[in-house]
């Protein structure tokens, strides 16, 4: 499958208020680092739509290239990793496309979309926020990167967003260091700078990982209140099958840089068809099912991301492996029973380049 | 803060402490004590001062046991600012010293700034653009810097610069305006002559920091609050100057703590090969003719203002590290 | 597009290329040899050392063979092609002698190159006796003149007509032993005042870190010099060399330490040696079987980075005088020579050739250091 580039800057504005196209649109992305030891192909030719007022969850083992995808998107991957092929298309609110993939590295047009229209949440609380500088003035810095106000408006903008995510005595908070507040309160920071421009897409890279049950539970349900009241699109990266039940309603599973099959959230649940992602759900305990004393856990173990096995990546984990088969072709992801699949079981189309 | 400050200082007591002692030992090392051989001169010369010797032996309690010599040497620094005699000269040590300290310390700060203006944008840029021409030649020029010893780098660039410039070298002023009062002239020649000190002295340091400042970036470069800051939509310029480079000033402000010791030391050696009027060749002279109670006072003096200095440095760099501050 | 029945045997699982797992030594090695300046250095240190060991074969004159003629005589430069009587050249290694002139503009002597008298020079020729390893005598050196009346000062003479060369061959033995046997001496001080540190905590861990701090919160050059400067002069050489070791080696023990003592602090709470504890190993046992493997090469790289630092301590000494005296020759007693401008004006190799050296020698092992701390290091950049 060859990604169709597509051209930058492209004035469309009759389709922009067209309904249901996406805001973001990867096609055939490719990311990879360049170690010493070889190359390492964390995303690996992934396609994936992003709708505003939508929850996309990317689902998958650790180390299938989750937060690298996040990280491409926003062209923030560090050296020695590169984007190698495909495009990542952002349709801004005047309907202007730009192919983020293929901008200049920190070029102008890059940095205003950053932190502006598309917004990142990182997977480390604790390391994420500037070690020594306060709260508030990493909060205002983005808010006035961004929109041409005063300082004094910018504060009282972010004290208000630190009152939005549920931090107490927010003016107090506005003053603090990172290392003076707990994990949850950082990721609520972390939160509310990300949402201090009001972006149409959130990016939420596991941002609940680090924290407990409850604090857990309150921050989704903000990122998914403030969904509704942006009108943002959001995607949340997750290994974790109870949150995408509970806020998705796209999802897209991962296995070893590729997306294995996508869905919205009742098809994955109900009628799941790659054999990687039953695995997922069977691994997962059920109220209700209390026969079974062991759950059972996904036979063997991720392959080395620098030996991918050749046709199918989850052949050396799967159950249903078809020798001869799946061992030399890469399935195509193609539609099937209203999801997309890749996996022989369903189509033998393939995908080799 | 306050506290902080407060527990600073009271570590530095024993610190002040024990350096008098070790100050003391090296002051008791040499065997015989001064008023022998001064004794044995006088003798020689015919004139008779056993009751001068006899005073001054008293006065420094000489002969009596260690400690009771420790306790009159402290006690006359202490309360009467009196550091003993230069047995050599025949003058109080305070008479002789606090002109060279001046100029030792002033030599050293400037050295301090010296390196600093050069080693910080240096480090950042080879942080920042590692593995590139400019890395290499930094990184080579560093390690050329920390290879070559203050006081050989000092004679050659007196060679060359008496060779190839015909530039008259040694002193901090050329000899025509010694013992001259200030003026705008004389202030112009003291630049011209006291560049050359403090670009040697400041060599292997400002390598070091080099290399440090490098380092303490590349490790935080790639800390994920820089890709916060980059997701931002913050320059590449603006967002290294306000995260990473900002959390690795502080260990290299804390590199005060060794830095100012060594540059104090650099400045000694190379001073005895310039011949520059501080505290260098004062100190040389004393140790070799075993004026000791003078070589003891300046060994003092240097450790105590070196300690005190390492002090200031540790106060700012709690006033600008938050984390410090707040343990 | 392959659509054929699946009807072959189930292949092994493992047909998928496992890379290669090296172990940590071997890891540390290959990142080591990647580091080219590092990797070239360790020759040259050890090129250095073996210079040091046999020094005498080297040398193409004894070092204390003075000639007042031939003081401050310059390098003479060594020839390829020796004219025969009849015009013709043949091939044979040889210097030019010198003769004296007298410079009627500055009223000085001079040294000029005599054209006529030639010194042929060859590998493996016969000059003064010497000791191999203080063992059994040799006379054979490696390259010098044909013969052994001959002198040729390749790097030049000092004041007293001495062959700095020689010298400097014979003056690697001092000083980088000086380094070496500083390091042993800082090794043992560092790691067992850090471990102690590192190890127990508490009081003791506070005491021994105020010690430290004091340690580098002073000038040292002015303390050594009060230390050197009391050794007395009727010390045998060898006294005085241990005695300038060992405070030469008051650096270096304390940067050793800390690291010693953060890496036991770090490791304190390991869950491996918890489980050895827990196993019912001592505290001795634990420390040897367990902490000091998963250091030791930190500790190699400071030792290496180190050595350096006592050779310019040592240099730095010798040269004020207050360190080793002559007739010891290091290659910090041969810059006392130099030490004023006159001086290296009139003879600038007396300068030149001991500091090369000395750069050289301090390069090479701090590149060599900084190769091994990158290669030890598993998340150097
Ligand atoms: N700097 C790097 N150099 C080399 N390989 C890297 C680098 N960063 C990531 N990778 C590789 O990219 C792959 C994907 O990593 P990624 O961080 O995207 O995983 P993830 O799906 O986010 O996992 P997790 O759930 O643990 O966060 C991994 O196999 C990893 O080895
Ligand atoms: S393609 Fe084959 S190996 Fe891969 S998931 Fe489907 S059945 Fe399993
Ligand atoms: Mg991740």
């Amino acid at each position: 499958m060859q990604p169709t580039p597509m051209p930058t800057d492209s004035m469309a504005p009759d389709i922009a208020k067209a309904e249901g196209l996406p805001l973001l649109e990867i096609a055939g992305l490719k990311t990879q680092f360049f170690t010493d030891d070889g190359i390492v192909k964390a995303v690996n030719g992934v396609d994936l739509s992003i709708y505003s007022n939508r929850t996309l969850c990317v689902l998958g083992e650790s180390g299938c290239g989750k937060s690298i995808l996040a990280r491409s998107i926003l062209r923030i991957v560090d050296a020695p990793g590169r984007i190698t092929d495909g495009s990542i298309v952002y349709r801004a609110a005047d309907g202007r496309t730009v192919d983020l993939a293929a901008a200049r590295h920190g070029s102008r047009e890059l940095r205003s979309i950053r932190g502006n229209d598309i917004a990142m949440i990182f997977q480390e609380p604790m390391s994420s926020l500037g070690p020594i500088t306060r709260i508030g003035k990493q909060i205002t810095e983005t808010i006035l990167l961004h929109q041409k106000i005063s300082k004094a408006e910018a504060r009282e903008t972010a004290i208000e967003l630190l009152d939005k995510v549920g931090i107490p005595k927010p003016t107090e908070r506005f003053e603090a260091y990172p290392f003076e507040l707990s994990g949850g309160m950082r990721q609520r920071a972390m939160i509310a700078m990300a949402l201090s421009c009001r972006p149409r897409l959130l990016i939420a890279d596991e941002p609940t990982t680090a924290l407990d049950v409850t604090t857990q539970a309150q921050i989704l349900d903000l990122i998914d209140e403030l969904k509704e009241e942006l009108e943002m699109g959001v995607m949340l990266i997750t290994h974790d099958l109870g949150v995408v039940a509970e806020v998705a309603e796209d999802v897209a599973v991962m296995y070893m840089g590729k997306v294995v099959e996508k869905s919205d959230v009742y098809s994955i649940f109900e009628n799941p068809q790659h054999p990687y992602t039953r695995a997922l759900l069977e691994s997962v305990p059920r109220i209700g099912v209390t026969k079974r004393d062991r759950l059972p856990a996904i036979r063997g173990m991720v392959p080395h991301p620098l030996a991918t096995p050749s046709g199918c990546s989850f052949r050396t984990r799967c159950d249903s492996y078809m020798p001869s088969v799946c061992d030399k072709h890469q399935p195509a992801l193609v539609e099937h029973e209203g999801s997309q699949v890749a996996c022989f079981l369903h189509s033998r189309e393939t995908a080799d380049d | 803060m306050m506290g902080f400050c407060l527990r600073r200082i009271l570590y530095m007591i024993p610190t002040l402490f024990l350096v008098s002692i070790v100050t003391f030992v090296i002051i008791q090392l040499p065997p015989g004590d001064y008023l022998d051989s001064l004794a044995a001169d006088m003798g020689e010369s015919g004139s008779d001062n056993t009751a001068v010797i006899e005073t001054l032996r008293q006065q420094y309690g000489l002969g009596q046991p260690m400690y009771v010599q420790y306790y009159k040497w402290m006690k006359g620094i202490l309360l009467y600012g009196n550091f003993g005699i230069s047995f050599e000269k025949n003058v109080l040590v305070t008479d002789l010293i606090w002109d060279r300290l001046g100029w030792t310390f002033g030599i050293s700060i400037l050295t301090l700034l010296f390196i600093w203006i050069t080693a910080l944008p240096i480090g950042i840029y080879s942080a920042v653009r590692k593995y590139s021409f400019g890395d290499y030649t930094a990184t080579f020029f560093g390690f050329i810097g920390l290879a070559v010893p203050n006081f050989l780098l000092a004679l050659l660039m007196m060679y060359i610069s008496f060779k190839y410039f015909g530039q008259s070298v040694g002193g901090l002023v050329s000899p025509e305006y010694i013992g001259e009062p200030w003026t705008y002239a004389k202030f112009i020649d003291l630049l011209k002559h006291i560049w050359m000190p403090i670009v040697v002295v400041g060599t292997s340091g400002a390598a070091a920091l080099i290399r440090i400042m490098r380092a303490n970036l590349l490790d935080e470069l790639y800390r994920p609050y820089v890709a916060t800051a980059r997701a931002k939509g913050m320059s590449e310029f603006q967002l290294l100057m306000k995260y990473p480079v900002r959390v690795a000033l502080n260990p290299f402000i804390s590199t005060i703590g060794w830095i100012l010791p060594s540059l104090v030391s650099g400045e000694i050696i190379v001073a005895v090969v310039m011949n520059l009027p501080t505290t260098g060749p004062l100190l040389l002279r004393a140790l070799l003719v075993q004026d000791m109670y003078l070589a003891g006072s300046l060994i003092l003096i240097v450790s105590l203002l070196t300690v005190i200095g390492t002090l200031i440095s540790d106060l700012l760099l709690a006033w600008i590290d938050p984390r410090i501050r707040y343990q | 597009m392959n659509t054929n029945p699946t009807t072959t045997v189930m292949e092994n699982d493992d047909d998928v290329a496992a890379p290669v797992l090296l172990s940590p030594l071997a890891l540390t090695w290959r990142k080591f040899k990647r580091h080219r300046i590092a990797y070239i250095s360790l020759y040259v240190v050890g090129l250095i050392y073996l210079m040091a060991i046999f020094g005498e074969f080297l040398t193409t004159s004894d070092i204390h063979k003075t000639s007042t003629r031939r003081a401050f005589a310059p390098p003479m430069g060594i020839h390829l092609f020796a004219p025969n009587e009849d015009g013709s050249s043949r091939f044979q290694l040889h210097a030019k002698g010198l003769k004296l002139e007298i410079d009627k503009v500055a009223m000085r002597r001079v040294f000029a190159e005599d054209e006529e008298k030639i010194i042929p020079l060859g590998f493996f020729v016969k000059g003064y006796e010497y000791k191999v390893l203080g063992l059994f005598s040799s006379n054979t050196h490696f390259f010098g003149p044909v013969n052994p009346r001959d002198t040729v000062f390749l790097m030049g003479a000092d004041r007293l007509g001495r062959d700095i060369m020689s010298r400097i061959i014979i003056g690697t033995r001092v000083s980088m032993s000086i380094g070496l046997v500083g390091v042993i001496v800082s090794l043992f001080i560092g790691v067992t005042l850090g471990g102690i540190s590192g190890f127990f905590g508490g009081w003791v861990d506070n005491l021994i870190q105020r010690l430290i701090e004091f340690i580098r919160s002073i000038p040292t050059i002015p303390l050594w010099m009060g230390l050197a400067a009391a050794i007395p002069l009727s010390w045998p050489p060898l006294k005085t060399y241990f005695v300038v070791t060992l405070i030469v080696s008051m650096i270096g023990w304390t940067s050793l330490a800390r690291e010693v003592r953060g890496k036991f602090l770090s490791l304190r709470y390991e869950d491996f040696i918890i489980a050895a504890r827990l196993d019912g190993l001592s505290n001795m046992e634990v420390i040897r079987k367990h902490m000091v493997p998963s250091f030791s090469s930190h500790i190699i790289a400071s030792l290496t980075l180190a050595v350096p630092l006592m050779i310019l301590a040592e240099t730095s000494l010798s040269f004020l005088g207050v360190g080793l005296q002559p007739p010891v020759v290091s290659w910090g007693t041969l810059l006392k020579e130099a030490q004023n401008v006159r001086t290296i004006i009139e003879a600038p190799w007396l300068l030149i050739a001991p500091a090369t050296m000395i750069v050289v020698a301090v390069l090479a092992l701090n590149f060599l250091g900084d190769g091994l701390r990158d290669a030890a290091d598993p998340h150097a950049h």
